[in-house]
């Protein structure tokens, strides 16, 4: 049985990771994980007309190459899940349209990255499909227009603001081949702690976060130190220090581990002005899929969980003066040289 | 609306009341004071810039004091529509905070912002239909705050001059 505990799947079939990939725009390009990439964008428009074809484009890309680089036709792929952040998650509807796989959208906000990965992993363990396909991606021009105000407009953002990655990553899962294993997936509840500010995201994703770890470790009856490295998608510097405040609350020993966050990572403090750090659904999966991957095959890790975290607000409903449920979903991605 | 920090309160669990507590504690704070000192020499350098072309205008364009505030103010707007179709005044916008906000060049980048961003969406739906989604709410609450002034401006001037009659 794949169900372990209350909210967790252990995949006894070894699905795995046989191709990947993550495509960025110029920001990320100069930021410290340039090197981790498949392709870095010059353009922000990457020479379309609009912000939304622009993403359209990114996550196109990042399926296609995650394909090649599996050494498969996308006619071999059963089938796709993916989301993006825009209204009815278009950017990814419009990319099945061109890739013709059958196709299951989700939104998950900035989760969407392990929630696609977990059900692909899901859907590939129980004999589903042979190959499955999990894309995610943002553009921080489209998210800009869609959750905030025109991309041109100068408004002064807050020290806790954070900037949305222009990216995607793709990874094709497959039950044989070479790569790294899926072991197991948590998927998180929706935790409202009653934020309401659109520029306080990783304050309000936070707790979410916090929920899926700790039922992850309860569900599999497990301890942090048995992950080398647990990485959370979106928080930031503001919600990655309430993260471990809260974690060392609840006497979680995340010392037993090497805890950080992709929102920390893409992005150089120093030089690239992003003031908390990175969000949006690209960051997680580009992160993952560009810099994580490579860095288990190399063996820096050997067991890695992926913390992804989603704020699930809209344009309207803050307007309303809603506060921000969040969801996490968790996705552990081992890897020894052996599988 | 937006509700008081009080009705906030009371809406709130007490698990909430006690995470937002923390998460205060740990939220860097906007710096008002770093903030307040950058608006003022960011917007005055902004009038100064202005004063400068008013005064332009008298000295060699035969403008009075009166005649020069609507060229000068068609120039600033220019000179901020142009700042933003290249991408600057955003990045200047982050730095100086109100300094860029509250002259008319702000006005003017609310307005050209949207109209760029929304442009795709069409001449009549993109850019008529968007170009006031930010500036729409100042003219709005303008007029809204005219129109009061101008009542008790009306009402005072009568008491002063007409009730001893």
């Amino acid at each position: 049985m794949t169900l372990r505990g209350h909210q967790s799947w252990i995949f006894e079939n070894k699905p795995r990771i046989f191709g990947s990939a993550s495509v960025v725009g110029p920001f990320e390009g100069q930021g410290p994980l340039a090197n981790d990439f498949d392709i870095i964008h010059g353009d922000l428009m990457l020479g379309q007309n609009t912000w939304e074809k622009a993403e359209n484009k990114l996550i196109e890309e990042a399926a296609k190459i995650a394909i090649e680089s599996a050494g498969l036709t996308k006619e071999q792929i059963q089938f796709y899940v993916g989301g993006d952040l825009l209204n009815q998650i278009i950017s990814t509807s419009f990319a099945a349209r061109t890739l013709s796989i059958p196709y299951l959208g989700v939104f998950g906000a900035c989760s969407t990255s392990m929630e696609s990965l977990a059900l692909a992993s899901l859907i590939v363990n129980s004999g589903s499909a042979h190959y499955a396909l999990a894309v995610t991606g943002s553009h921080n021009a489209t998210a800009e227009k869609q959750f905030r105000y025109p991309t041109e407009y100068g408004s002064q953002k807050p020290p806790t603001a954070q900037f949305t990655v222009t990216g995607a990553g793709a990874a094709v899962v497959s039950k044989h081949g070479e790569g790294p294993l899926i072991t197991s997936a948590t998927i998180g509840r929706v935790i409202d702690m009653g934020i309401t500010d659109p520029f306080n995201m990783g304050a309000a994703m936070a707790p979410a976060a916090v929920d899926t770890i700790q039922a992850h470790f309860r569900d599999l009856r497990i301890e942090p130190g048995h992950y080398d490295l647990i990485v959370t998608g979106d928080l930031a510097k503001v919600g990655y220090e309430i993260a471990s405040e809260l974690l060392k609350k609840h006497n979680i020993p995340m010392n037993q581990t090497d805890f950080r966050d992709c929102g920390m990572m893409i992005y150089d403090y120093e030089k690239q002005s992003v003031q908390a750090g990175a969000s949006g659904c690209g960051c997680s999966a580009t992160v993952t899929y560009g810099h994580l991957l490579k860095q288990l095959r190399a063996g820096t890790w050997k067991r890695i969980l992926v913390v992804a975290t989603g704020a699930l607000l809209s344009p309207i409903s803050y307007q309303q003066g809603e506060s921000i449920p969040c969801i996490a979903h968790a996705v552990s991605i081992e890897y020894d040289g052996t599988n | 609306m937006v509700l008081s920090e009080k009705q906030k309160k009371q809406k709130l669990t007490p698990v909430q009341q006690e995470y937002q507590a923390l998460a205060k504690r740990i939220e860097p704070k906007r710096t008002i004071f770093k903030n307040c000192v950058r608006a003022f020499l960011s917007g005055g350098l902004i009038c100064l810039i202005g004063e400068c072309i008013t005064k332009a205008f008298i000295t060699w364009g035969g403008f009075t004091e009166k005649t020069a505030g609507n060229p000068t103010v068609a120039i600033m707007v220019l000179l901020s529509v142009i700042l933003t179709s290249f991408g600057v005044y955003d990045k200047i916008a982050q730095w100086a905070g109100a300094g860029t906000a509250v002259p008319v060049t702000g006005f003017a980048n609310s307005m050209a912002s949207a109209a760029i961003e929304h442009r795709s969406e069409g001449v009549v739906l993109g850019v008529g239909g968007q170009m006031f989604k930010v500036a729409g709410p100042v003219i709005v609450f303008g007029t809204v705050a005219a129109f009061i002034v101008g009542i008790v401006h009306m009402i005072l001037q009568f008491n002063g001059t007409g009730a001893g009659s």
